[in-house]
């Protein structure tokens, strides 16, 4: 699995037909990018989808984001011709949609090892990120989860998810609750990210706001984006708070002065400090490190102590 | 490859453009855009290349642009080409 720490708040969904988003892409503040040769694309231009995205990564030589390819589901025709057609082009990773069990992704990781091998890359350089969006596909995902190395995290997919259990999907999202919990509960168990699903309305900024909060609150690391409009919402809401950080590195003082003191717990304003509270400030450190809004150094002894 | 039958390729949608192909004795190119004045000679140029690519040596290609770019014009161009030939092998 995947261990270093990478920044995903934000996957941003592009159309595979259309050149106007395309080529954009160097340009979205997004973190990462997912180039969708599946639903957006009708089914009569899957060819001119293919040969487009092709054609436009073979250009944008330096990436400076994640390139995800979203294919069609292994339960259609297309995908292998999607793969044979994107991932010369060195693609980061393949979003693979309707991974209803552990098999679909053993399955597509097998054969990216058989691309790895003809292009003559590194074995393991194709990221995998497998959609959770059925009823099935929750159920399975703690497998999901566990089922290659070229995970880099699942992703929940509301819309299929809601269709499957035959209900509508309200803004507030109580109806998603048991299926997000679960996917956060596959991923962390598995120490790779959970990315929550799009939120459709793009002229709703509140309500985007509001259900990124919730997310992030249960445990989900980004975000899937209709829209480049929805960024910076999202990264707003992931960025640690001036509070947060503070907070976070009076913990890291107390508990170094606590170990000079020889114990493993100590009181901060009248609350205790002991390992998992030292764990969940080093986590907001090393947020507040990518976002740029910290520099210094936090090594191991920092967190677990002397051995 | 060799052009038997009509296709077409692309959208109207700004940045993209549409080729549309046909079986003809010689080899035409007809191109229409938003940015002729500027661009068409860039634009017959990048339709040339990807036609020598598949040895086009005859049939009647019309672009209809709207200010798309080379890998645009290329892809579009490809797709249209597959459609219309008889050959819908590997591209070489």
């Amino acid at each position: 699995m995947e261990n270093s720490f990478r920044l995903r708040r934000s996957l941003l969904y592009v159309p595979g037909n259309m050149p106007s988003m395309l080529q954009n892409i160097p340009i979205f503040a997004s973190d990462a990018v997912m180039i969708d040769l599946e639903d957006a694309v009708p089914y009569s231009e899957k060819d001119a989808a293919r040969t487009l995205v092709h054609s436009f990564l073979s250009t944008y030589q330096d990436r400076n984001k994640e390139i995800f390819v979203r294919i069609n589901s292994l339960k259609t025709d297309w995908w292998q011709q999607d793969l044979q057609a994107i991932l010369p082009a060195l693609p980061d990773g393949v979003r693979l949609p309707e991974a209803d069990s552990p098999e679909f992704v053993e399955h597509l990781d097998t054969v990216l090892t058989e691309f790895e091998e003809e292009l003559g890359i590194e074995i393991g350089h194709f990221k995998i990120l497998p959609s959770i969006e059925t009823a099935e596909g929750v159920i399975n995902c703690i497998k999901t989860a566990r089922s290659s190395n070229r995970l880099i995290g699942l992703a929940f997919g509301a819309e299929d998810y809601t269709a499957s259990l035959e209900i509508e999907r309200t803004k507030t999202g109580e109806e998603l609750f048991a299926a997000r919990t679960r996917v956060v509960w596959a991923c962390k168990s598995a120490g790779i990210q959970a990315i929550d699903t799009i939120f459709s309305d793009v002229s709703d900024m509140e309500a985007l706001r509001h259900e990124t909060a919730l997310i992030k609150t249960l445990g989900f690391s980004g975000k899937s984006l209709v829209n480049p409009r929805q960024i910076e919402v999202v990264h707003e809401v992931f960025a640690p708070k001036q509070e947060e950080i503070d907070y976070a590195l009076q913990v890291i003082e107390a508990i170094q002065k606590a170990r000079e003191m020889g114990t493993g717990v100590i009181s901060l304003n009248g609350k205790m400090v002991d390992a998992p509270v030292v764990k969940r400030a080093v986590k907001i450190l090393k947020t507040a490190q990518a976002h740029g809004l910290i520099d210094m150094h936090l090594d191991e002894e920092v967190i677990y102590g002397h051995k | 490859m060799e052009i038997v039958r009509k296709a077409q390729a692309g959208t109207m949608q700004s940045s993209d453009l549409m080729v549309f192909l046909e079986p003809a004795p010689q080899l035409r190119v007809e191109i229409d855009s938003t940015v002729k004045k500027q661009f068409e000679h860039l634009i017959r140029r990048q339709v040339e290349t990807v036609l020598e690519r598949f040895s086009i040596t005859n049939g009647f290609i019309r672009v209809s642009d709207r200010g798309a770019l080379d890998y645009a014009i290329a892809a579009r161009l490809e797709t249209g080409l597959f459609r219309a030939c008889a050959d819908q092998g590997e591209l070489s």
